[in-house]
């Protein structure tokens, strides 16, 4: 029997796994802004004539922009994702696509694959390193993103897997994130990805004064929570004050010789830092975002690869957001009740998503925005979100470099934040202070077609996006 | 209470709009040397503007451009009636060029129908002829509140290289400070240029507090927690700062005159000196123990 799983190309995997009119195919995001995989697949479908598919990215970014070509050719009638960059998004929000996108969290991603909810036909796997039987990983080789985390849903769970490659290697490759037993094809190609836009060389912390104070608010936050102590679980995000306030948390935790159990999420080089610092056991590891991550990820056993579905998923009978103590995370918009928008920008926009947003806020115990009081002359806090992303009612602290705002649910940390003296004043009140400056900004008017559904983790509707005319 | 003083450009809309949340005691919002000739008619206005409407929560002090430029009374006439706390003058040599400044911001005063010496100065002494004049000019008017030595511009009139060391100033930073106390007022020190090394700073900062510096100004928002911290009193000063009152308090009871803490006479410069420490422990918002 001959047991080689590689074809010579996507074109002839697209034929082998049988895509056809109507289907849905998949994609991960851990190439990130230096993906060619989706829009190699796309534009080899294209030329096959196959039309009507429905395309369901974990996420997508501005690299991905010959999609708007596909969809007005309606190669493309369906998107399905968690995250949706500013230039596609721009297309979406005019109306490009008839049907409305559907936005997913990256917990609830997987378990509606898993559910059945948002079944796959075909499952296309950018893969870093993969063996000819289709073990592979992301670990090794020049287009190396580090964990797979976001993709091991669709390789379990799709009707087919095509594994796309850079670097084939003989079988078997025993260091394997996805295992060949899900993976159906395997196709070599050139390259799968610029390097540049896969992982930054080095993710660096801020250096913008206002960044700093906000980080050291966030820092001291955290510190007089009650949450820091032995056995502290910790995800921040790669903006440049979220990494600011994790180096601000290590300085506290180093000095007060507190260790933590496990930092979680997209994990940047400050993360392994602090892994290697001692603050951590454990680095659970969904996605990488800088050099230093995808180093640690190949090198320590401590820093483990995780699944979207162990990451995030409520389907599954456990998964580490609802173990977890403190996240910290950003906001386009946040209202006086302190529901959070990461969808749209201020004109209505579509530019973001989800992600792991509103998972991490659920299972948190302390979920913390952190965000400059005006951005671009307009106030970041407004009397309704235009959309609701992550609900209020998950969120417990606004960090501004005005004051720190507590939801008025959690009235005991408010009472210990202000033992501890931090500035702490009511939500309305950093509204009146950045709209004393701003001037409170006339309504915008959106069209009337419903362009994205925002799912919530658990499937149901939160919010719809309307058309920007 | 008054440790660091951050100088802010006045033409920068997006520092302007942060500037009391960076930790500094006060804020210098600067009208001359971070402002070209050309950009002097904006940065006034929003300067101006800014005073006007951010309600800073720091205290205030702006730079006017010195006396031999055709902007300082303008400057003037713009900010004055914002009452800011400080207004700085610099290059200040002499203290007839104190006067020139105090008699027009008078005259100012007098038609606003404001109270006569609301707003203070707090000279720029950056000359070899203003550290010459130091005592004169600090004692030139009851409107000075304090000086600030300028180490750039000294040592480019003084002929001689600006190093980390400073040894350089060294003599006119002891010339300040001996002359501001002589005359009742604060004196802080020249900022530390290099923004990335803050060992440094934090030596250099140390070094102008042991010299009696009441603190220090600063060009970036990243020195402004360690000026803070070397201008403070330690823990342990404020429990000795205690312990002396306490001691003092009992000897008085006791009908004792003199009185000694850990076989060291306690006399009235340790008293003064411990309740300055007490005083600004309290300023700094630390529990002092009943």
């Amino acid at each position: 029997m001959n047991n080689s799983k590689v074809v010579s190309s996507i074109k002839e995997a697209v034929k082998l796994a049988g895509v056809k009119d109507g289907m849905t195919i998949s994609f991960h995001h851990h190439l990130r802004n230096g993906d060619y995989v989706l829009n190699m697949v796309l534009e080899a479908i294209a030329e096959l004539g196959i039309k009507d598919l429905n395309v369901n990215a974990s996420s997508v970014f501005d690299t991905h922009e010959p999609l708007i070509g596909h969809i007005k050719n309606h190669v493309v009638t369906g998107l399905e994702a968690d995250y949706i960059g500013g230039v596609v998004g721009r297309a979406i929000s005019h109306g490009v696509l008839e049907k409305p996108v559907v936005f997913r969290t990256h917990g609830g991603r997987p378990a509606d694959i898993e559910l059945g909810r948002s079944p796959i036909d075909v499952a296309f796997v950018a893969a870093p390193t993969s063996d000819t039987m289709g073990n592979c990983s992301g670990k090794y080789g020049k287009s190396a993103c580090g964990s797979l985390g976001y993709a091991f849903a669709d390789a379990m769970f799709a009707k087919k897997v095509v594994v796309i490659t850079d670097n084939l290697v003989p079988y078997p490759l025993a260091d394997f994130s996805i295992s060949e037993a899900y993976v159906d094809y395997v196709v070599p190609v050139e390259s799968i990805g610029n390097p540049a836009g896969i992982v930054s060389g080095t993710t660096k912390i801020t250096r913008d004064p206002v960044g700093l104070v906000m980080a050291q608010y966030a820092a001291k936050v955290i510190e007089h929570s009650g949450l820091l102590k032995d056995g502290m679980s910790f995800q921040t995000g790669a903006g440049g004050a979220s990494l600011a306030a994790a180096k601000y948390l290590k300085d506290i935790m180093l000095e007060k010789g507190i260790k933590g159990s496990y930092g979680l999420g997209g994990i940047t080089s400050y993360m392994v830092d602090m892994l290697q610092a001692g603050c951590f056991e454990a680095l659970l590891d969904v996605q990488c975002f800088d050099l230093g991550a995808v180093e640690s990820i190949r090198t320590n056993p401590r820093h483990r690869e995780v699944t979207a579905a162990h990451y995030a998923s409520p389907a599954v009978r456990s998964s580490a957001v609802d173990s977890l103590d403190v996240v910290i995370l950003g906001a386009t918009q946040i209202d006086t009740d302190f529901n959070v928008n990461v969808h749209t920008d201020s004109n209505g926009y579509i530019m973001g998503g989800s992600g792991g947003h509103s998972d991490t806020a659920a299972g948190a115990k302390l979920a913390m925005i952190i965000a400059p009081l005006t951005r671009a002359r307009l106030s970041i806090v407004v009397d309704h979100v235009l959309t609701v992303s992550t609900p209020g009612s998950t969120i417990d602290v606004l960090v501004t470099q005005r004051g720190i705002a507590v939801n008025p649910k959690r009235q005991e940390l408010k009472e210990r934040l202000q033992q501890a003296g931090l500035p702490i004043v009511e939500i309305e009140e950093l509204k009146r202070i950045a709209e004393q400056l701003t001037g409170t900004p006339k309504p915008i008017h959106l069209g009337d077609r419903v362009v994205a559904n925002v799912l919530y983790r658990d499937g149901s509707l939160l919010d719809t996006i309307k058309s920007v005319d | 209470m008054r440790r660091s003083m951050l100088f802010m450009p006045g033409n920068n809309a997006g520092m302007l709009l942060n500037a009391d949340i960076l930790g500094a005691d006060a804020v210098i919002l600067d009208l001359e040397d971070a402002v070209s000739p050309a950009e002097k008619d904006a940065a006034r206005i929003l300067v101006r503007n800014a005073i006007q409407t951010l309600h800073y929560q720091c205290e205030v002090c702006v730079r006017i451009n010195s006396i031999d430029t055709a902007f300082w009374k303008q400057d003037l006439d713009a900010i004055l009636p914002l009452k800011p706390s400080l207004i700085m003058p610099p290059k200040i040599s002499t203290a007839q060029d104190v006067l020139t400044v105090d008699a027009y911001m008078t005259e100012l005063e007098d038609k606003l129908g404001m109270e006569r010496n609301t707003v203070k100065l707090i000279p720029l002494i950056e000359t070899a002829l203003g550290v010459e004049n130091a005592f004169a000019i600090a004692s030139s008017s009851p409107r000075v509140a304090a000086m600030l030595l300028g180490g750039e511009d000294l040592t480019a009139d003084l002929q001689c290289k600006r190093t980390k060391e400073g040894n350089e100033i060294f003599y006119s930073r002891s010339r300040i400070v001996v002359a501001a106390r002589a005359a009742g007022i604060d004196c802080y020190d020249t900022p530390f240029t290099d923004v990335n090394d803050d060992e440094g700073l934090r030596a250099d900062a140390a070094f102008a507090k042991s010299l009696g510096f009441t603190g220090k100004s600063s060009i970036s928002p990243r020195h402004v927690a360690s000026i803070n911290e070397i201008f403070s009193p330690t823990q342990a000063d404020i429990e000795y700062a205690e312990e002396v009152m306490e001691t003092i308090r009992i000897a008085k009871e006791q009908g004792k005159g003199v009185v000694s803490l850990r076989g060291k006479m306690i006399d009235a410069p340790i008293v003064t000196r411990a309740r300055q420490v007490l005083e600004m422990a309290e300023a700094m918002g630390v529990r002092i123990h009943e």
